[in-house]
């Protein structure tokens, strides 16, 4: 990676260096596929800015504000803000079995004025930062060790206990997801990950057992076989199939898909937008926003890999990992290849919560990306 | 603390070394992310497009109007009405289709076996098809069921067309009617509208032995429906056929006549003309509304439709079969004179008595006054109806010549007319006895048959035919449809029968006795108008066998037996006496009384008919005189109702 060295190698930058250093082509990538999915909305109300388009529009305005402010704040800084921010995050998550309101048969919301607040999804940037602080000071054998390994699962158990009984197993797993693997890059032994694994193969029968509620016990025997009950439980994967592949190579064409406009796909603004714009831009447009996503991805991993300090590469790489676990999920999902579970399509599902989350993740990501050159002793903790 | 250790130096190999790896593991989801793309949309592009159309387009069927069927003069005898109806579509019936059907109950009457069948047709279609749930409202009904849909989800009002048959019970046994689709109708037609909520078809008559010429071929409306099966828009439509309309042969102002005359005897009468076999009248009385059948009968009325000993639900006129009694005098007359013993010179003296074997037969008038007839010949003898001069001459020509005479006169086999259901009577000779009993024919079995009696039977319309025949010398056989969707039916020139002339005039000489010289049995009842005049020949069809007391003091006047024991009253005859154009039959269950009162009626019926003939009323077939297949056009009849489209809230 070729370094501007005249504004990268300062340890303080201005705010015009700082503007200068924004990777413009991402947040271009960015609007790309925002603009897509502000379409598909458009495109799945019966070509109507009503009721989706434009209030998502509204979402992504201040999303891109929100990341280019993140953008600008010093990698220091929230180094210094990381724990406060899990902690605000996780007061949240509890805060909403009391205030949250009852939507799809599961409590996620607090309502902030016009915004529905997602603690959840707030919770996995607020984990990204947290264990990126934590992890920052810890050697590989430090953080193989007993204890601060314990504090990392810990940190990482307790949020996704209180959003697991929301119940939200989607999340869950992005969380425990993002967790692990952040724990993996900073290098924990592999003689804790193997038995971990081996253990995890063998309690799935426990955990369906015991863990699952009946109705993420349905989606995954619907998921088995979809067929058995193709008007019932089996609706939602066989629609987005037959949405998908009628799509063929070129698709339908542009607010023509009869799928989601027919009323055929469910929650077609939210978990399977993707699905319609797979139904009216065919195998083509799919490709080309699979592209789109991979270009960014590869973006983030290469920021991370770029970046002198540990909190950095893991800021980097743990929200560049949660984004690829929404589009991993979601896009398996409604291609039928693991069972429904609640997870949207980033930057493409209509949501608030979930655009700026996702925006915000971006805007660390920025910062990182700007302030790449900084070097953040271990025993550091920012700059506040 | 330096800022770079070697600790931080191996961790930052460690992360490199393991971001490394997980980007392969995040290009490996995304490659199975395009293959699976590339499975579903690629491989399997066309078979989910298949799904895909199943899902968006639905085939709507569109019920063609039911052709009309008009007499001779365009008069429309069965048509399309206004249906008021009212749909319940199940999937919006938030309470349930039993709690709707109740509320429903409360504003307009429903049994519980309608509730059961409207239950079955939910269960039998589709959520959102509407299914009738009551057809044929009042107005007021109607209004009233308008008035309370704020109240009843998922009812619907609209308005339909359904059959009519404006003269009622009229033309009952001519049409027939339409009823709903039996399970049966269903397994013997693919038609797909066999299984349209609501759908009549032809049960009897024409209705049904034209239905599917009357039906229509069905439209179809391809409509876009969304996931709940909703209509959102038309993609395309075939308006499918009308039923094709069907012009009759009927007269109905001669067939009103003659319903009229026959009142609420059990009856039949018919009249054909004689040169090219149209049906001008066929009433069997009673008959019963078939507009019944189509709104739905109730079970006190189909009670008394099966129950009555008047039989209300049989054609006679096809159906029934009846001793044609001294009416059969005529084809044996024909048979005597073909056969050259029933010269001109050949006399047969009636003493009231005639011993053949062990068995006395004697004649009506021995049986009524206590003397014969005298000296006979022929003509007199038809004149007289004298039973002795058949009994004797029936015996001299031998069954089997008679039988060939009543077969060429269309006796013992069906007519071929259009109507369902027909039966064929008997004409026995000795081969059949010998085939069906296995016994020989004996000389009384001759006797009998000789006046129309014993193993003998045919339908009225047998009879007519055989009137018809005897009046213009030609093998005409009846027929009720003129033309069907503007082309008229093709029909064979009659040929000359095999009679010769002499024999045929000699039999018409006897039947023009009967009405027009003094002392003929029908004299009373001649038509006296100038150029109308009638020829025919009575009968009484005996139903009881006489007992010997009565064959010594008379028998009993039939008025003091019961209903079920009298004789019936038969007529046939012909109009005018020169150059025939219309005969008639008329036959009167159990109706019989010695001076044939009955003759009367057939009289009215025939001047009626000689007087609206074409050559004075040449209106006949408005729209089918040219050869042109151009759809009939009345002049003056009402449009049919096209078909409404179903409205959601009325």
């Amino acid at each position: 990676m070729a370094l501007r060295p005249y504004a990268a190698a300062k340890r303080t930058l201005s705010l015009a260096d700082k503007l200068l250093e924004v990777n413009w082509g991402l947040v271009l990538l960015i609007c790309m596929i925002g603009v897509a999915g502000i379409a598909m909305l458009y495109s799945v109300a019966n070509a109507h800015f009503q009721p989706w388009a434009l209030r998502q529009m509204g979402h992504f305005a201040l999303g891109l504000i929100v990341l280019l402010a993140a953008a600008m704040i010093d990698i220091r800084v929230w180094m210094s803000l990381a724990y406060p921010a899990y902690g605000l995050a996780l007061l949240l998550l509890v805060a909403v079995d009391v205030v949250g309101h009852v939507g799809l048969g599961a409590q996620r919301w607090i309502s902030l004025g016009p915004l529905d607040l997602q603690p959840s999804e707030l919770m996995k940037i607020g984990l990204v930062l947290a264990l990126a602080r934590f992890l920052h000071g810890k050697s590989t054998e430090e953080v193989s060790k007993p204890i601060p390994l314990a504090v990392g699962l810990a940190m990482i158990g307790i949020p996704a206990i209180f959003v697991v009984l929301q119940p939200n197993l989607g999340t869950t797993l992005i969380i425990v997801a993002d967790g692990c693997s952040m724990l993996f890059l900073a290098g924990l032994s592999w003689w804790w990950i193997a038995p971990t694994l081996g253990a995890a193969a063998a309690s799935v029968p426990l955990a369906w057992r015991f863990v699952l509620h009946d109705y993420q016990k349905a989606r995954v025997e619907t998921f088995l076989d979809p067929e058995s009950d193709a008007l019932g439980k089996g609706w939602n994967i066989t629609q987005a199939k037959i949405a998908i592949g009628s799509g063929g190579v070129a698709g339908k064409g542009f607010t023509l898909g009869t799928q989601s406009r027919l009323n055929f796909l469910p929650e077609k603004q939210t978990d399977f937008i993707w699905t319609s714009f797979c139904e009216e831009f065919g195998f083509v447009g799919a490709l080309a926003l699979l592209v789109l996503f991979g270009v960014v991805i590869f973006y983030g991993v290469q920021t991370a890999m770029s970046a002198r300090s540990q909190f950095g590469r893991l800021l980097a790489m743990g929200v560049t990992l949660n984004f690829f676990f929404y589009i991993m999920i979601n896009g398996l999902m409604v291609m039928g290849l693991i069972p429904v579970v609640g997870i949207p399509m980033p930057l493409l599902s209509y949501g608030g919560s979930a655009m700026l989350t996702v925006m915000f993740g971006f805007g660390l990501l920025m910062s990182v990306h700007i302030h790449r050159q900084v070097e953040i002793p271990r025993s550091s903790g920012g700059i506040i | 603390m330096p800022l770079f250790d070697k600790k931080d130096k191996s961790r930052y190999a460690t992360f490199t070394r393991r971001s490394v790896g997980m980007g392969a593991g995040m290009t490996a989801v995304f490659a199975v992310l395009a293959g699976r793309l590339y499975q579903l949309q690629i491989r399997h592009g066309d078979e989910y497009m298949v799904e895909a159309e199943d899902n968006r387009v639905s085939e709507r069927l569109i019920a063609p109007p039911r052709g009309r069927i008009m007499d001779r003069f365009g008069v429309e005898l069965a048509n399309s009405r206004r249906n008021y109806r009212v749909m319940l579509v199940s999937e919006q019936a938030s309470e349930g289709v039993a709690q709707a059907l109740d509320t429903i109950g409360k504003v307009i009457v429903l049994s519980d076996q309608q509730k059961k069948k409207i239950m079955h047709d939910i269960a039998m279609n589709k959520k959102f098809v509407p299914v009738p749930v009551a057809e044929n409202l009042t107005w007021d009904e109607f209004s009233r069921v308008n008035l309370h849909l704020p109240y009843l989800p998922g009812v619907q009002c609209d308005v339909g067309e359904t059959r009519d048959y404006p003269f009622a019970q009229e033309l009952v046994h001519i049409l027939g009617y339409v009823a709903s689709v039996s399970p049966q109708d269903v397994a013997h037609d693919d038609d797909p509208l066999m299984s349209m909520p609501g759908m009549r078809i032809g049960k009897r008559g024409i209705e049904k032995a034209f239905d599917k010429e009357i039906r229509g071929r069905a439209g179809a409306s391809r409509v876009e429906v969304n996931a709940y099966g909703r209509i959102i828009r038309e993609l395309g439509k075939d308006a499918g056929e009308p039923g094709e309309e069907i012009y009759l042969t009927i007269d109905r102002q001669v067939q009103a006549l003659a319903d009229q005359k026959l009142g609420d005897e059990s009856a039949a009468l018919v009249v054909m003309d004689v040169n090219n076999g149209d049906i001008i009248a066929l009433s069997s009385t009673p008959g019963f509304d078939p507009n019944w059948f189509n709104v739905g009968l109730r079970n006190s009325q189909w009670h008394d439709l099966t129950t009555s000993d008047h039989k209300p639900l049989l054609n006679k006129v096809t159906s029934g079969i009846y001793p044609p009694g001294s009416t059969f005098k005529t084809a044996v007359a024909l048979a005597a004179i073909e056969a050259g013993i029933a010269t001109p010179d050949y006399r047969v003296t009636c003493n009231g008595r005639i011993t053949v074997g062990n068995h006395t037969f004697n004649c009506w008038a021995w049986m009524t006054y206590h003397h014969g007839h005298g000296a006979l010949d022929v003509e007199g003898a038809i004149k007289n109806s004298c039973d002795v001069f058949f009994y004797e001459t029936a015996r001299r020509v031998g069954i089997d010549r008679i039988h060939d005479a009543a077969r060429k006169l269309g006796l013992g086999a069906p007519t071929g007319i259009e109507l369902p259901g027909e039966h064929s009577g008997l004409m026995p000779s000795s081969e059949w006895k010998q085939r069906t009993y296995k016994q020989a024919w004996q000389a009384g079995d001759t006797l009998s048959v000789g006046i129309g009696q014993g193993y003998v039977t045919a339908t009225p319309l047998q009879l007519v035919q055989q009137a018809a025949r005897l009046a213009s010398g030609k093998a005409v056989s009846p027929r009720l449809v003129h033309s069907v969707g503007g082309k008229v039916v093709p029909r064979p020139e009659a040929t000359k029968l095999d009679f010769t002339d002499d024999a045929l005039a000699r039999v018409r000489s006897g039947m023009n006795k009967v009405m027009n010289e003094g002392g003929g049995t029908a004299y009373n009842w001649r038509i006296t108008e100038p150029g109308f005049e009638m020829a025919g020949k009575t009968g009484t069809a005996q139903v009881r066998a006489y007992s010997q007391e009565e064959h010594v003091r008379g028998i009993t006047k039939n008025s003091a037996l019961d209903w079920k024991l009298r004789d019936h009253a038969l007529f046939i005859g012909y109009a005018p006496v020169q150059d025939p154009k219309y005969a008639i039959v008329s036959i009167i269950e159990h109706g019989s009384t010695q001076a044939h009162p009955h003759v009367a009626s057939a009289r009215d019926v025939l001047l009626l008919c000689q007087q609206r003939d074409p050559s004075r009323m040449p209106a006949a077939y408005p729209s089918t005189n040219s050869a042109s297949a151009a759809p009939p056009k009345v002049q003056g009849a009402a449009e049919p109702i096209p078909p409404q489209p179903i409205k959601a809230g009325g």
